[in-house]
């Protein structure tokens, strides 16, 4: 093996573990955001308009900031996340194609 | 009955916050995989030009003072100019990377509305540190389209626009009508809610 073959090994290499990582980081968006409310709301129990004894309206229980951090991640997780993993995988499965073509 | 003024601006917060994470994620996976749905390259002009007509809204119904309703009209002219060119960008009528400055612009003048229309200081109350601080965030973040429109190649261009909008986010939801901030809370702002 010369040095060539081996420079290319290594880029080969470098390029599958930055392809994890923008999946792990995909994927890790809207757990830690809704891991960020519920840290939230553990350390600002206020904020929870059910923990008040306050009076409430329909607008509090719509605006509760904690909650709505973790409605964001999920949003992110269920809609958002998904069609973009997908995404990635077709892209990579073309230029998978593309490079067998080539050579 | 309508929503206190702080429910509105973490209703706000949250669509920022979701933005954001769009953004982020463009800049993670790439522009190519991000264009492969268009409602995704779509999603910033159309949010923008939304955000607009939104303060139109507020510019015309919720207006205390003059100086309000200059800089909210101001405000949202702005937003529906750079939602609009943004549009023609992603359409491809467009293509000069140089209409970035627009957007530019659409932040400065954000962020200078922001200032303009608080007349108090930093510590007299948390909103009043919110409207500069957001302001300032505004203001520095229109730096991040003045790249792209010099260097549209790096990231951090991106990264930079997609985070300012995530910390804008952060700083909305932690407004409350009347509350202080680090502990200042000045007798003319009122009672602390």
């Amino acid at each position: 093996m010369n040095e060539f073959v081996g420079r290319l090994e290594e880029r080969a290499e470098n390029r599958i573990t930055t392809k994890r990582a923008r999946f792990v980081a995909i994927e890790a968006l809207g757990p830690l955001t809704i891991l960020a409310g519920v840290v939230w709301a553990i350390a600002q129990p206020y904020r929870l308009v059910f923990l008040r004894d306050t009076e409430k309206g329909l607008w509090d229980y719509l605006g509760q900031p904690p909650l709505l951090v973790v409605f964001v991640g999920l949003v992110f997780s269920l809609l958002i996340a998904p069609g973009l993993l997908e995404d990635m995988r077709r892209v990579e499965n073309d230029d998978r194609k593309d490079d067998g073509t080539a050579s | 009955m309508e929503p206190r003024p702080e429910i509105a601006h973490w209703w706000f917060a949250s669509i920022f916050l979701l933005l954001g994470l769009i953004l982020l994620a463009e800049v993670i996976v790439g522009p190519t995989v991000f264009g492969r749905r268009p409602w995704r390259r779509y999603l910033w002009p159309a949010t923008a030009l939304a955000s607009g007509v939104l303060l139109w809204l507020v510019a015309a119904l919720s207006t205390f003072s003059m100086l309000h309703l200059i800089a909210h009209s101001i405000w949202a002219q702005a937003a529906m100019i750079a939602g609009a060119v943004e549009l023609a960008v992603v359409r491809g009528l467009l293509r000069r990377p140089a209409w970035s400055l627009v957007t530019a612009g659409m932040l400065a003048v954000s962020g200078a509305s922001f200032l303009v229309h608080e007349q108090n200081g930093w510590l007299f109350s948390r909103s009043a540190f919110l409207h500069h601080a957001i302001g300032w965030v505004l203001v520095a973040a229109a730096l991040f389209p003045i790249g792209k429109a010099i260097r549209p190649r790096l990231a951090i261009w991106s990264t930079g626009f997609a985070v300012t909008v995530i910390v804008v986010a952060v700083l909305l939801y932690t407004d409350r009508d009347v509350a202080p901030i680090f502990g200042h809370l000045s007798e003319f702002a009122g009672e602390s809610k």
